[in-house]
């Protein structure tokens, strides 16, 4: 039983081995520098976007004047005689942003609701996967989707409806988004403390009543908040309507034909039309800050509003 | 509240009968729990049509190949290969360093960050990039990696561009795998006189590894169908060669995918078609492997 | 066992005992505070630990036992909140002093804790994880302390053929007497103890209190215990916490039979906690 180590008992050992811990020593003050850098690369990357936006876009306005991007009725950058107004790009993204809003938040507030406040626990588990899969499937495919089967389909209903369009992107991007303003106000109205809707079951309240009248109160702040995220996706999405919504930007507001987003142009000028160090080639980093202004306050003002909703309870 | 407690005061008579509008409160009721039902399954019915108007467009085209053939002029020679392989490269490539930076930062903010601003400004841009169109990432790609560090329209630019996109997802997974760590288990190591590191990596890691490489998957499976960013950085939309080093121009499958759908003739449409139950076929996978991992590794503790 | 004894003997070489303290002293408290923020949690505490006994520390819960022996290893620093006046000694050295190695006392002063925590491994890598982090790696060393600390944690019967399975296939009672072997196979100097049986059914509980007993020759040890007849059973000393201050610290027999204080009185015949 008496073990060959004997003579040397661990401790022992161990005493040497701590003695000679060169290396060891090393590595533990090593490791928290290297994750520290790597904590420093996710703000790089924010300083590295806001830059590159800011510097290019700094370019830009010296080819164009602040005043006429934000005021110009047109853009038509490739023209003999560019016209660079953002107004047709903002019109185009928030037309569409709001078809899509018209579908995912009625559709996915009452998801959620059925999800939180009527489904057993085995059909939400059945359901919610559903949703995952649905948020998972890459956005081109939702484009192609869109092109080759929705704008179709709204033809037969549509006689006038252009193959290039503003509805059926803003209806498939609409789907798209269902699943985010499900989950996300499903999450808020399941934090409503189950105490406050006994309260009102004991009082004969029927399960729309307490759904409506005290869940959906209490969690109001949440479910707007991922309201407000679902515009900012659907403001920053691309591949939808720059496959199905074609090229032309608009100030029309006719949904049947083509719109431009912003998201649509950079990808059209990046794709090829526009020359390295052309004026073109600038505007896309001056849409790019754009849409990146809209998306960081619309997260911001989620966020404002879900930290307000967290004091509640 | 008010009005409700006025039911509570009402008379035993009163009490005996059903409340006049009690009948009209449960259809009402019950035609809401319809339309609510009906939300929650339309989203389950657009997913059927979608899957089965894809299999039905592409099912013609899906053959060996398909994967086998680069892309061509004629919609029924044209294949996928360089896109996969494509695809293939920028993942094997993106992976280890989406996993490296991500894990990093989480393992950072969890277990050696003090709780102070600079934390909280890191954890705050965290999610704030996770809001980031991924178009505007394209575009930090294409001036920082393709310009100025001269990579070109290479796959090393590509996959530093999707790590960048990614790594908030990254991120956030594997700080709450790290969490979930019982602290207990913590204790247990720096009790033996474990120092922070060998904590991390003898009890932290192993234990939160399966939660860590879900959350990996899932994140990766997000960037395998990434089109617009790749489409910004220059991946290209046609070549019939494949990717040799990290120089390397390429394509991946969505591109292609985008290709095919722009184009006017039908047929291309039908082979995109193919090429997308190809991607979803790929994404099925990974995410397979996700929950599966999740299943076999279920918290023992 | 018979490697835990000569560790005993090595013991006596090692620490060369200081002029200024009595050997036969593990740890000397000196006026202890400690706060969790602004709640002080422990107050002004004095005790000094004898060495190869078995020193009880009781009272009711919240009074700061478990804050207490984390304190003796300085585990109390995992909780960013914490601050901490005053003075520990451990063998003379002051733990608290810039230049103390904390792994060192950690690897010399063994824990084990109130719920059983092995590590999600096997029973064998369990067991070599202390040694592993102190740069062992010879698997034949690595083998016999496996065998030793098993045995001395009167495991080994139990588990010898099972020992690349995983930890958590073992019962409660098991599992602390495997976080027992764990801190053994460092050979470490003491061993802490909180509340090691308060999870366990009677019987698991008499098998460590057996354990405490045998291991006694070998170890210092100091043991929280919420139960007082287990302390009137093991220890050899008791200290009687309550509200994060020591209200009588004397030899077992003396506090289970004449304490001088009303309230170590009032607890120990169950008037209150
Ligand atoms: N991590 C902590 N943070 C803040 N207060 C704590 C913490 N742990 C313990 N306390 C407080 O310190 C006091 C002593 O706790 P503890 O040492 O666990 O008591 P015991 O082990 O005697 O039951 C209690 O009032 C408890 O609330
Ligand atoms: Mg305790």
């Amino acid at each position: 039983m008496m073990a060959d180590h004997s003579n040397t008992p661990i401790h022992k050992m161990i005493e040497e081995k701590a003695s000679k811990k060169g290396m060891a020593n090393v590595t533990e003050t090593l490791m928290p520098k290297f994750f520290l850098v790597c904590a420093i690369i996710s703000i790089l990357t924010t300083i590295g976007i806001v830059f590159t936006l800011v510097f290019e876009t700094f370019t830009f306005f010296q080819d164009v004047s602040v005043v006429e991007f934000i005021t110009s009725p047109d853009w038509y950058p490739m023209f003999q005689d560019p016209d660079f107004g953002i107004r047709p790009l903002l019109l185009g993204t928030f037309t569409i942003a709001f078809i899509a809003m018209c579908l995912a938040i009625p559709v996915g507030l009452a998801s959620a609701i059925y999800l939180s406040e009527y489904a057993s626990d085995k059909t939400r588990r059945t359901v919610k996967p559903v949703l995952e899969v649905l948020a998972g499937i890459p956005t081109i495919v939702y484009g192609f989707f869109a092109l080759t089967f929705i704008t179709p389909l709204l033809q037969t209903f549509i006689p006038g409806l252009a193959i290039y369009n503003a509805l059926s992107p803003g209806i498939v991007m609409g789907i798209m988004i269902i699943p985010m303003v499900a989950s996300l106000s499903e999450d808020a109205m399941s934090a409503v403390p189950q105490s406050m809707r006994q309260g009102a079951f004991a009082l004969g309240a029927t399960r729309l009543e307490v759904s409506l009248k005290v869940v959906l109160p209490a969690a109001l702040s949440g479910v707007i908040a991922s309201f407000v995220l679902a515009i900012s996706r659907a403001v920053g999405e691309t591949m939808i309507v720059t496959v199905a919504g074609g090229a032309n930007p608009t100030a029309d507001l006719d949904i049947t034909s083509s719109m431009q987003t912003m998201t649509a142009y950079i990808v059209q000028m990046s794709l090829g039309d526009a020359g390295f160090g052309t004026t073109v080639y600038y505007s896309i980093y001056a849409v790019g800050m754009t849409l990146f202004i809209f998306t960081l306050a619309m997260n911001i003002i989620a966020h404002v509003i879900s930290n307000r909703f967290r004091e509640e309870y | 509240m008010k009005a409700a407690r006025q039911e509570t005061t009402i008379t035993t008579e009163e009490r005996l009968q059903e409340p006049a509008n009690l009948s009209v409160r449960e259809w009402k009721n019950k035609i809401f729990k319809g339309i609510f039902t009906a939300a929650a399954g339309f989203s389950l019915l657009m997913l059927i049509v979608l899957i089965l108007r894809i299999f039905t467009q592409g099912i013609g085209y899906l053959d060996w190949n398909l994967i086998t053939s680069f892309a061509s002029r004629n919609p029924s020679d044209a294949g996928i290969l360089a896109a996969f392989v494509g695809t293939i490269w920028l993942m094997a490539v993106t992976a280890p360093i989406s996993f490296i930076l991500g894990v990093g930062t989480a393992i950072y903010l969890e277990e050696y960050a003090n709780k102070n601003r600079f934390t909280s400004l890191i954890q705050t841009n965290i999610s704030n990039l996770a809001g980031v169109p991924s178009v505007v990432f394209g575009l930090l790609g294409l001036t920082l990696f393709v310009r100025e560090l001269a990579m070109g329209r290479s796959i090393i630019a590509g996959a530093l561009t999707m790590s960048l996109l990614i790594l908030p997802i990254i991120v956030v997974a594997s700080q709450e795998a790290i969490r979930s760590v019982p602290t207990n288990l913590k204790e247990a190591s720096y009790a033996m006189g474990a120092t922070n590191w060998q904590t991390i990596y003898r009890v932290v890691l192993p234990a939160a590894l399966p939660g860590i490489l879900t959350g990996n998957i899932l994140a990766l499976s997000r960037a395998i169908g990434e089109t617009a960013p790749l489409i910004m950085i220059g991946a290209l939309t046609y070549i019939a060669f494949l990717p040799e080093n990290l120089l390397s121009q390429f394509t991946v499958m969505p591109i292609q995918i985008f290709n095919w759908t722009s184009r006017p003739q039908e047929e291309f449409h039908l082979v995109a078609a193919a090429g997308i139950i190809v991607l979803l076929a790929m994404l099925l996978l990974m995410n397979s492997i996700a929950v599966w991992i999740r299943n076999k590794f279920q918290r023992r503790f | 066992m018979l490697a835990s004894k000569d560790n005993n003997t090595q013991a006596e070489e090692v620490y060369e005992p200081n002029t200024a303290r009595p050997a036969d002293s593990v740890y000397k408290v000196d006026q202890l505070n400690l706060w969790y923020g602004q709640d002080q949690a422990l107050k002004n505490i004095e005790l000094e630990i004898p060495e190869q006994q078995v020193t009880a520390i009781i009272g009711p819960s919240g009074c700061g036992k478990s804050t207490f022996i984390k304190t003796l290893n300085r585990l109390t620093e995992m909780i960013p909140s914490v601050k901490t006046t005053g003075g520990i000694y451990y063998r003379n050295q002051d733990i608290f002093d810039k230049k103390y190695k904390v792994e060192l006392l950690r690897t010399k002063v063994g824990m084990v804790f109130q719920n059983p925590n092995p590590f999600p491994k096997s029973i064998y890598e369990n067991i070599v994880y202390g040694p592993k982090i102190h740069g062992i790696k010879d698997k034949k060393v690595l083998d016999e302390i496996v065998e030793s600390s098993l045995k001395g944690a009167a495991l080994w019967d139990e588990v010898k053929d099972d020992l690349k399975k995983n930890a958590f296939g073992l019962s409660g009672g098991q599992q602390q007497r495997l976080c027992i072997a764990r801190c053994l196979a460092v050979e470490p100097d003491v061993l802490l103890m909180d509340e090691p049986t308060s999870a366990l059914d009677p019987i698991s509980t008499l098998k460590i209190e057996e354990l405490v007993q045998d291991l006694k020759k070998n170890y210092s040890i100091i043991i929280v215990t919420h139960n007082m007849q287990q302390a009137g059973r093991i220890s050899d000393n008791t200290a009687f916490f309550l509200n994060g201050e020591v209200v009588e610290y004397d030899r077992t027999d003396k506090i289970f039979s004449s304490p001088d204080d009303k309230r170590t009185e009032d607890y120990i015949s169950g008037r209150f906690g």
